[in-house]
Protein backbone atom coordinates (compact mmCIF):
# COMPACT_ATOMS: atom_id res chain seq x y z
CA UNK A 1 0.00 0.00 0.00
CA UNK A 2 2.95 2.46 0.26
CA UNK A 3 1.94 2.79 4.17
CA UNK A 4 4.65 0.94 5.06
CA UNK A 5 7.48 3.37 3.17
CA UNK A 6 6.03 6.05 5.84
CA UNK A 7 6.03 4.57 8.84
CA UNK A 8 10.06 3.81 10.59
CA UNK A 9 10.27 0.56 11.32
CA UNK A 10 7.90 -2.49 9.76
CA UNK A 11 6.75 -3.15 13.60
CA UNK A 12 4.00 -1.78 15.94
CA UNK A 13 3.66 -2.72 19.21
CA UNK A 14 0.06 -3.25 20.41
CA UNK A 15 -1.68 -5.82 22.71
CA UNK A 16 -3.53 -9.14 22.01
CA UNK A 17 -6.93 -8.17 22.20
CA UNK A 18 -6.63 -4.59 20.21
CA UNK A 19 -5.61 -6.68 17.24
CA UNK A 20 -8.14 -9.75 17.80
CA UNK A 21 -10.94 -7.19 18.52
CA UNK A 22 -9.85 -5.07 15.48
CA UNK A 23 -10.14 -8.11 13.46
CA UNK A 24 -13.22 -9.33 14.80
CA UNK A 25 -15.05 -6.07 14.68
CA UNK A 26 -14.60 -5.50 10.95
CA UNK A 27 -15.36 -8.53 9.69
CA UNK A 28 -18.83 -9.62 11.30
CA UNK A 29 -20.26 -12.60 9.27
CA UNK A 30 -24.47 -12.36 9.79
CA UNK A 31 -26.74 -15.14 10.23
CA UNK A 32 -30.13 -13.80 8.78
CA UNK A 33 -32.47 -15.15 10.71
CA UNK A 34 -35.38 -13.21 8.71
CA UNK A 35 -38.94 -14.16 9.54
CA UNK A 36 -41.07 -11.04 8.28
CA UNK A 37 -41.01 -7.87 6.82
CA UNK A 38 -38.33 -6.75 8.48
CA UNK A 39 -36.14 -8.72 6.73
CA UNK A 40 -37.25 -7.02 3.74
CA UNK A 41 -35.27 -4.20 5.62
CA UNK A 42 -32.10 -5.90 5.84
CA UNK A 43 -31.85 -6.69 2.26
CA UNK A 44 -31.95 -2.70 1.89
CA UNK A 45 -28.87 -2.84 4.66
CA UNK A 46 -27.07 -5.05 2.34
CA UNK A 47 -27.24 -3.60 -0.67
CA UNK A 48 -25.48 -1.11 -2.79
CA UNK A 49 -27.09 2.17 -1.44
CA UNK A 50 -26.51 1.26 2.40
CA UNK A 51 -23.75 -0.78 1.65
CA UNK A 52 -23.11 -2.93 5.29
CA UNK A 53 -19.57 -4.11 3.27
CA UNK A 54 -18.49 -0.59 4.44
CA UNK A 55 -18.52 -1.82 8.26
CA UNK A 56 -17.07 -4.93 6.94
CA UNK A 57 -20.14 -7.09 7.74
CA UNK A 58 -21.47 -7.89 4.04
CA UNK A 59 -20.36 -11.91 4.48
CA UNK A 60 -23.94 -12.82 5.03
CA UNK A 61 -23.79 -16.77 6.05
CA UNK A 62 -26.91 -18.88 5.77
CA UNK A 63 -25.22 -21.56 7.81
CA UNK A 64 -25.51 -20.46 11.84
CA UNK A 65 -22.09 -22.87 12.09
CA UNK A 66 -20.03 -19.88 9.51
CA UNK A 67 -21.53 -16.62 11.78
CA UNK A 68 -20.97 -14.73 14.65
CA UNK A 69 -23.60 -12.08 14.50
CA UNK A 70 -27.14 -13.36 14.22
CA UNK A 71 -29.81 -10.79 13.46
CA UNK A 72 -32.96 -11.83 14.56
CA UNK A 73 -35.05 -9.57 12.21
CA UNK A 74 -39.23 -10.09 12.15
CA UNK A 75 -41.73 -11.71 14.03
CA UNK A 76 -41.01 -15.00 15.95
CA UNK A 77 -43.72 -17.39 17.06
CA UNK A 78 -44.17 -19.71 19.61
CA UNK A 79 -43.34 -22.55 17.04
CA UNK A 80 -40.21 -21.15 15.88
CA UNK A 81 -39.18 -20.22 19.25
CA UNK A 82 -37.12 -23.46 19.55
CA UNK A 83 -35.65 -23.25 16.00
CA UNK A 84 -34.23 -19.66 16.79
CA UNK A 85 -32.79 -21.13 19.71
CA UNK A 86 -31.41 -24.07 17.77
CA UNK A 87 -29.84 -21.72 15.63
CA UNK A 88 -28.40 -19.67 17.98
CA UNK A 89 -26.42 -22.63 19.98
CA UNK A 90 -25.36 -23.63 16.80
CA UNK A 91 -23.41 -20.30 16.16
CA UNK A 92 -19.83 -20.78 17.32
CA UNK A 93 -18.16 -18.49 20.00
CA UNK A 94 -17.63 -15.79 20.02
CA UNK A 95 -21.05 -14.28 19.07
CA UNK A 96 -23.52 -11.52 19.33
CA UNK A 97 -27.13 -10.67 18.04
CA UNK A 98 -29.04 -8.19 16.93
CA UNK A 99 -32.61 -7.55 17.99
CA UNK A 100 -34.14 -5.90 15.31
CA UNK A 101 -37.62 -4.50 15.00
CA UNK A 102 -40.22 -4.42 17.25
CA UNK A 103 -41.51 -7.63 17.09
CA UNK A 104 -38.85 -9.12 17.94
CA UNK A 105 -37.42 -6.77 20.43
CA UNK A 106 -41.15 -6.95 22.15
CA UNK A 107 -43.98 -9.07 20.48
CA UNK A 108 -44.44 -5.80 18.49
CA UNK A 109 -48.08 -5.38 17.90
CA UNK A 110 -48.68 -9.01 17.91
CA UNK A 111 -49.75 -8.89 21.73
CA UNK A 112 -51.40 -12.00 21.04
CA UNK A 113 -51.22 -15.86 22.00
CA UNK A 114 -49.08 -16.88 19.34
CA UNK A 115 -45.91 -14.70 19.36
CA UNK A 116 -43.04 -14.71 21.45
CA UNK A 117 -42.77 -11.58 23.51
CA UNK A 118 -39.30 -10.33 22.84
CA UNK A 119 -36.56 -12.93 21.69
CA UNK A 120 -35.01 -12.02 24.84
CA UNK A 121 -36.88 -14.68 26.44
CA UNK A 122 -35.17 -17.18 24.26
CA UNK A 123 -31.32 -16.11 23.68
CA UNK A 124 -29.36 -13.21 25.25
CA UNK A 125 -29.89 -9.77 22.82
CA UNK A 126 -26.58 -7.90 22.51
CA UNK A 127 -28.63 -4.81 20.85
CA UNK A 128 -31.59 -3.86 20.34
CA UNK A 129 -33.20 -1.25 17.55
CA UNK A 130 -36.07 -0.15 17.74
CA UNK A 131 -38.74 0.53 14.96
CA UNK A 132 -41.21 -0.87 12.61
CA UNK A 133 -39.26 -1.55 10.62
CA UNK A 134 -36.00 -0.07 11.24
CA UNK A 135 -34.28 2.26 8.75
CA UNK A 136 -31.44 0.77 7.18
CA UNK A 137 -29.37 3.16 9.01
CA UNK A 138 -30.75 2.26 12.33
CA UNK A 139 -29.38 -1.61 11.87
CA UNK A 140 -26.05 0.05 10.59
CA UNK A 141 -26.12 1.82 13.65
CA UNK A 142 -26.80 -1.46 15.62
CA UNK A 143 -23.83 -3.49 13.50
CA UNK A 144 -21.48 -0.06 15.09
CA UNK A 145 -23.06 -0.41 18.57
CA UNK A 146 -22.10 -4.27 18.22
CA UNK A 147 -18.21 -3.08 16.88
CA UNK A 148 -18.03 -0.78 20.22
CA UNK A 149 -18.64 -2.93 22.26
CA UNK A 150 -16.63 -5.96 20.43
CA UNK A 151 -13.70 -3.12 21.41
CA UNK A 152 -14.20 -3.41 24.71
CA UNK A 153 -14.14 -7.47 24.83
CA UNK A 154 -11.20 -8.87 26.03
CA UNK A 155 -10.12 -12.54 24.30
CA UNK A 156 -9.81 -14.33 27.27
CA UNK A 157 -13.79 -13.78 27.61
CA UNK A 158 -14.44 -16.29 25.14
CA UNK A 159 -14.19 -19.88 25.03
CA UNK B 1 -76.92 -17.64 -11.88
CA UNK B 2 -77.31 -14.80 -9.92
CA UNK B 3 -76.62 -15.53 -6.20
CA UNK B 4 -79.97 -15.30 -4.95
CA UNK B 5 -81.41 -17.69 -7.83
CA UNK B 6 -78.86 -19.84 -6.01
CA UNK B 7 -80.20 -19.62 -2.79
CA UNK B 8 -83.64 -19.70 -3.97
CA UNK B 9 -83.07 -22.60 -5.59
CA UNK B 10 -81.21 -24.65 -2.33
CA UNK B 11 -84.12 -23.75 -0.13
CA UNK B 12 -86.96 -25.18 -2.35
CA UNK B 13 -84.86 -28.66 -3.02
CA UNK B 14 -84.50 -28.48 0.76
CA UNK B 15 -87.31 -26.43 2.56
CA UNK B 16 -87.47 -27.01 6.44
CA UNK B 17 -84.23 -28.49 6.69
CA UNK B 18 -82.24 -24.82 5.79
CA UNK B 19 -82.81 -23.12 9.08
CA UNK B 20 -82.28 -19.77 7.56
CA UNK B 21 -81.48 -17.65 4.81
CA UNK B 22 -79.98 -14.44 4.29
CA UNK B 23 -77.93 -11.83 2.19
CA UNK B 24 -75.26 -8.79 2.81
CA UNK B 25 -73.77 -6.87 -0.17
CA UNK B 26 -75.20 -8.46 -2.68
CA UNK B 27 -73.91 -12.13 -1.04
CA UNK B 28 -75.74 -14.90 -0.14
CA UNK B 29 -76.37 -18.08 2.07
CA UNK B 30 -78.34 -20.25 3.53
CA UNK B 31 -77.41 -21.74 7.30
CA UNK B 32 -77.90 -25.35 7.66
CA UNK B 33 -77.67 -27.87 10.93
CA UNK B 34 -74.46 -30.55 10.95
CA UNK B 35 -77.04 -33.43 9.77
CA UNK B 36 -77.81 -31.59 6.69
CA UNK B 37 -74.52 -30.34 5.91
CA UNK B 38 -73.39 -32.54 3.61
CA UNK B 39 -76.39 -33.30 1.95
CA UNK B 40 -76.58 -29.57 1.23
CA UNK B 41 -73.07 -29.33 0.05
CA UNK B 42 -73.40 -32.28 -2.13
CA UNK B 43 -76.31 -30.80 -4.20
CA UNK B 44 -74.37 -27.89 -5.00
CA UNK B 45 -71.55 -29.90 -6.51
CA UNK B 46 -73.20 -32.21 -8.18
CA UNK B 47 -76.44 -30.27 -9.75
CA UNK B 48 -75.19 -29.67 -13.16
CA UNK B 49 -76.70 -26.17 -13.22
CA UNK B 50 -74.93 -25.19 -10.14
CA UNK B 51 -71.32 -27.33 -10.52
CA UNK B 52 -69.99 -25.88 -7.23
CA UNK B 53 -66.58 -28.16 -8.07
CA UNK B 54 -64.44 -25.98 -5.95
CA UNK B 55 -64.52 -25.58 -1.83
CA UNK B 56 -62.44 -22.14 -1.66
CA UNK B 57 -62.20 -21.68 1.92
CA UNK B 58 -63.49 -22.92 5.01
CA UNK B 59 -63.49 -20.38 8.09
CA UNK B 60 -65.19 -20.86 11.45
CA UNK B 61 -66.85 -18.11 13.66
CA UNK B 62 -67.42 -17.71 17.17
CA UNK B 63 -70.95 -15.66 18.33
CA UNK B 64 -70.33 -15.49 22.05
CA UNK B 65 -71.30 -12.04 23.11
CA UNK B 66 -72.00 -11.07 19.72
CA UNK B 67 -74.90 -8.34 19.88
CA UNK B 68 -77.23 -10.43 17.66
CA UNK B 69 -76.03 -13.68 19.80
CA UNK B 70 -77.80 -16.85 17.08
CA UNK B 71 -79.41 -19.87 18.97
CA UNK B 72 -76.21 -21.39 18.56
CA UNK B 73 -73.04 -20.29 19.67
CA UNK B 74 -70.47 -21.36 16.41
CA UNK B 75 -70.92 -21.23 12.79
CA UNK B 76 -68.91 -22.92 9.95
CA UNK B 77 -69.25 -21.16 6.70
CA UNK B 78 -67.98 -23.38 3.50
CA UNK B 79 -67.08 -21.06 0.36
CA UNK B 80 -68.02 -22.78 -2.46
CA UNK B 81 -67.13 -21.77 -6.23
CA UNK B 82 -67.90 -22.88 -9.62
CA UNK B 83 -65.21 -23.08 -12.14
CA UNK B 84 -66.81 -23.39 -15.08
CA UNK B 85 -69.76 -21.28 -14.15
CA UNK B 86 -67.96 -18.70 -12.12
CA UNK B 87 -70.30 -18.02 -9.52
CA UNK B 88 -69.87 -18.26 -5.73
CA UNK B 89 -72.50 -19.54 -2.14
CA UNK B 90 -71.67 -19.49 1.10
CA UNK B 91 -73.33 -22.38 3.06
CA UNK B 92 -73.11 -22.28 7.13
CA UNK B 93 -73.27 -24.46 9.24
CA UNK B 94 -74.74 -23.48 12.93
CA UNK B 95 -72.96 -25.33 15.78
CA UNK B 96 -74.45 -25.00 18.73
CA UNK B 97 -71.48 -26.10 21.38
CA UNK B 98 -68.02 -27.61 21.16
CA UNK B 99 -69.87 -30.71 22.02
CA UNK B 100 -71.18 -31.13 18.78
CA UNK B 101 -69.67 -32.95 15.82
CA UNK B 102 -69.61 -31.58 12.37
CA UNK B 103 -69.62 -34.47 9.44
CA UNK B 104 -65.82 -33.85 7.23
CA UNK B 105 -66.33 -32.75 3.68
CA UNK B 106 -62.72 -33.96 3.29
CA UNK B 107 -63.65 -36.60 0.82
CA UNK B 108 -65.52 -34.20 -1.87
CA UNK B 109 -63.43 -31.35 -1.63
CA UNK B 110 -59.53 -32.51 -0.58
CA UNK B 111 -58.98 -28.61 0.62
CA UNK B 112 -61.33 -29.38 3.61
CA UNK B 113 -58.43 -31.48 4.94
CA UNK B 114 -56.26 -28.63 6.41
CA UNK B 115 -59.34 -26.03 6.68
CA UNK B 116 -61.02 -28.19 9.42
CA UNK B 117 -57.86 -28.72 11.02
CA UNK B 118 -57.55 -24.96 11.64
CA UNK B 119 -61.22 -24.76 12.72
CA UNK B 120 -60.26 -27.63 14.90
CA UNK B 121 -56.95 -25.96 16.30
CA UNK B 122 -58.97 -22.27 16.81
CA UNK B 123 -61.99 -23.15 17.70
CA UNK B 124 -61.88 -26.51 19.14
CA UNK B 125 -65.00 -27.98 16.99
CA UNK B 126 -64.57 -31.70 16.00
CA UNK B 127 -65.02 -32.73 12.62
CA UNK B 128 -66.29 -36.73 12.41
CA UNK B 129 -64.76 -38.88 9.50
CA UNK B 130 -61.62 -36.29 9.19
CA UNK B 131 -57.92 -38.63 8.95
CA UNK B 132 -55.68 -36.32 10.54
CA UNK B 133 -57.67 -34.25 12.92
CA UNK B 134 -54.64 -32.41 14.43
CA UNK B 135 -53.72 -29.19 15.39
CA UNK B 136 -51.69 -27.22 12.36
CA UNK B 137 -51.33 -23.77 13.35
CA UNK B 138 -50.67 -24.03 17.28
CA UNK B 139 -47.69 -26.07 18.35
CA UNK B 140 -48.80 -29.37 19.84
CA UNK B 141 -48.52 -28.25 23.77
CA UNK B 142 -50.54 -25.42 22.96
CA UNK B 143 -53.31 -25.34 25.57
CA UNK B 144 -57.25 -24.01 24.91
CA UNK B 145 -58.76 -22.78 21.54
CA UNK B 146 -57.52 -19.20 20.95
CA UNK B 147 -59.80 -17.63 18.45
CA UNK B 148 -62.87 -18.68 20.97
CA UNK B 149 -64.21 -15.20 22.48
CA UNK B 150 -63.50 -17.00 26.33
CA UNK B 151 -59.91 -17.19 25.43
CA UNK B 152 -58.39 -14.73 27.60
CA UNK B 153 -56.59 -12.55 25.59
CA UNK B 154 -53.39 -12.09 27.99
CA UNK B 155 -53.43 -15.74 28.07
CA UNK B 156 -49.19 -16.85 27.52
CA UNK B 157 -48.57 -20.28 26.71
CA UNK B 158 -45.66 -22.69 27.17
CA UNK B 159 -43.19 -22.29 24.44
CA UNK B 160 -43.08 -25.17 21.96
CA UNK B 161 -40.87 -27.78 22.23
CA UNK B 162 -38.04 -28.65 19.73
CA UNK B 163 -38.75 -30.42 17.03
CA UNK B 164 -37.61 -34.47 17.44
CA UNK B 165 -34.91 -34.20 14.78
CA UNK B 166 -33.49 -31.32 17.20
CA UNK B 167 -33.62 -33.20 20.22
CA UNK B 168 -31.06 -35.96 18.77
CA UNK B 169 -27.54 -36.38 20.11
CA UNK B 170 -26.16 -37.24 16.70
CA UNK B 171 -23.45 -34.73 16.32
CA UNK B 172 -24.63 -33.85 12.48
CA UNK B 173 -27.11 -32.27 14.16
CA UNK B 174 -26.41 -31.15 17.98
S1 LIG C 1 -41.27 -4.84 13.59
FE1 LIG C 1 -42.72 -4.20 11.99
S2 LIG C 1 -41.58 -4.38 10.08
FE2 LIG C 1 -40.49 -5.60 11.62
S3 LIG C 1 -41.28 -7.68 11.46
FE3 LIG C 1 -42.50 -6.64 13.00
S4 LIG C 1 -44.27 -5.82 11.88
FE4 LIG C 1 -42.69 -6.32 10.38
Amino acid sequence: MGLESRLESPFLTTTVDAVINWGRKYSLWPMPFGTACCAIEFMGVVSNRYDVSRFGAELVRFSPRQADLLLVMGTITQKMAPVLKQIYDQMPDPKWVVSMGACASSGGFYDNYSVVQGIDELIPVDVYVAGCPPRPENVIGAIVKIQEKISREKAADWR
Amino acid sequence: MEQAEISRKVQARFGERIVSAGSFAGQHWVIVRPADLVEVLHFLRDDPELDMNLLTDVGGVDYQGFPDEPDWRFEIAYQLQSLKQNYRFRVKCAVTDDTVRVPSVWQSWRTANWMEREIFDQFGIGFDGHPNLRRILNHDDFEGHPLRKDYPINKRQKLARPAEHLLTDDPEWA
